[in-house]
């Protein structure tokens, strides 16, 4: 029954995606893809990945989709029409696909125990996290402490987009500092009676519920990534609601672009921490007296940190969206 | 249902191959960017895929838990951080195609570039 779904849902993923290719209106496509990504969503948590699939639907479905309009707002909402057809495309990408089918007849079968991914360092992990750091939700884990250094890595990739969206974006105000302040015009939807009634009764709940996976992430499916998604999801839908003027008095820029360097800080913080006590960079073990419980101590402040760098980085980039739309 | 269990593949391989075709042969900078996620989607695809196990659960271990089966964290973790990655990645390239749209007033490539050659 749950293959079929999955079968399912797959088909309807490829369909969507034709839809977005084919589709001329590019607000078409756009919601096309938020839908995409709510069915990715499910297929994730289909296959077990919860972890994956909180974060796809908050970020695929909420936070991309109104980015892509906010882009749309900023240039032309049509593609300009049809044009001379041409096979070269066509041809290089079915024989491609043809190809890429054809190697997947060497793949093993979808939860085929013996697959060779299952049979390197995935089962160390699964044995080995309850007793060198003793959190019950292993992504976490792997994610936090034993890949931390990857996860710092992807951090400075959010970072650097988030400054790179800023230059690019953001209007120089006299003194030369960067101003992100919309002009007072900037009215959202309080006019509008089922947004502003529906919308002010979800913002308070979708940021709890953010926090709760901030927190939670030890024990749960959660964590930075997902939390920094929510939360940023839920101030967005704040601005839609009251304007960008209001959510950046509740939230400033200063605050923001504080959040996008103190998280990446704080991260790195944690790992200099861990080399003052005496271990390697992003040992967390060495930071208490018990190993264990140093490794809760690392988790929590690096998930901070992840926290805050996406929520501000995510927050960040859709004012800049949004005060461009302004300016011009 | 034996030869359900490459379907997952299969999709990969189409849905990397129609995001691939409208980067390659749309003009529009939008649309390029929407074949993009197409195919990141795809990689995603393809690895949370592989982290599935017959009869497993999602990696959380609840205290006590004896004989239990869980899929692959790793796959999960890499794409966990990846998603949210492209998202950065793709809010920089619509950045650009707004600055390219106030200096061209167009965001289709073969006008940019028939500019360009004037």
């Amino acid at each position: 029954m749950v293959t079929l779904f999955g079968v399912f849902l797959l088909t309807l993923l490829v369909i969507t995606a034709f839809g977005i290719v084919r589709a001329q209106h590019l607000f078409v496509a756009v919601m096309l893809s938020g839908i995409f990504s709510l069915q990715m969503a499910a297929i994730f948590f289909i296959l077990d990945a919860a972890d994956v699939a909180l974060t796809e639907a908050a970020v695929g479905a909420g936070v991309a989709t109104v980015l892509m309009l906010g882009a749309l707002a900023l240039t032309d909402d049509r593609e300009r029409g049809p044009k001379p057809h041409r096979w070269a495309p066509i041809v290089v990408v079915s024989v491609t696909t043809l190809m890429v089918i054809y190697a997947t007849f060497d793949k093993p079968r979808l939860g085929d125990p013996e697959a060779p991914v299952h049979r390197h360092v995935a089962p160390w992990y699964l044995e080995e996290t309850p007793r060198l750091i003793d959190v019950p939700n292993v992504v976490t884990a792997i994610l936090a402490s034993f890949r931390g250094y990857d996860t710092l890595g992807e951090l400075f990739v959010i970072f650097t987009a988030g400054i790179g969206v800023l230059f690019l974006l953001a209007n120089p105000s006299k003194r030369g500092a960067l101003s992100l302040l919309p002009s007072a015009e900037a009215e959202g939807l309080r006019h509008h009676l089922v947004p502003r009634v529906v919308g002010r009764l979800l913002v308070p709940f979708i940021v709890l519920f953010g926090l709760y996976v901030q927190f939670h992430g030890d024990y749960g499916p959660g964590g930075g990534f997902q939390a920094g998604a929510l939360i940023s999801a839920g101030f967005i839908l704040y601005a839609l609601i009251e304007g960008e003027g209001t959510a950046l008095q509740a939230m400033s820029f200063r605050l923001l672009r504080g959040m996008i360097a103190g998280g990446a800080l704080l991260f790195v913080a944690v790992g200099i921490a861990g080399m003052l006590s005496g271990g390697n960079f992003l040992d967390y073990s060495v930071l208490s007296a018990n190993p264990v419980a140093g490794q809760h101590l690392g988790i929590l402040l690096v998930e901070a940190g992840v926290g805050l760098t996406v929520t501000g980085t995510l927050l960040t980039v859709f004012h800049a969206f949004a005060a461009r739309e302004q300016s011009r | 249902m034996e030869f359900l269990g490459l379907y997952n593949y299969w999709v990969f391989a189409i849905l990397l191959m129609t995001g691939l075709y409208a980067v390659i042969s749309r003009a529009n900078l939008i649309k390029k960017l929407l074949g993009m996620t197409i195919f990141q989607a795809a990689v995603f695809l393809l690895y949370i895929s592989m982290d599935k196990v017959d009869g497993a659960t999602a990696p959380i271990i609840p205290a006590g838990a004896v004989d239990q089966l869980y899929s692959n964290p790793l796959p999960q973790v890499l794409i966990l951080t990846a998603i949210v990655v492209g998202i950065a990645t793709l809010s920089l390239g619509l950045a650009i195609v707004v600055r390219i749209r106030e200096s061209y007033g167009t965001i289709e490539e073969d006008e940019i570039r028939g500019m360009d050659e004037e």
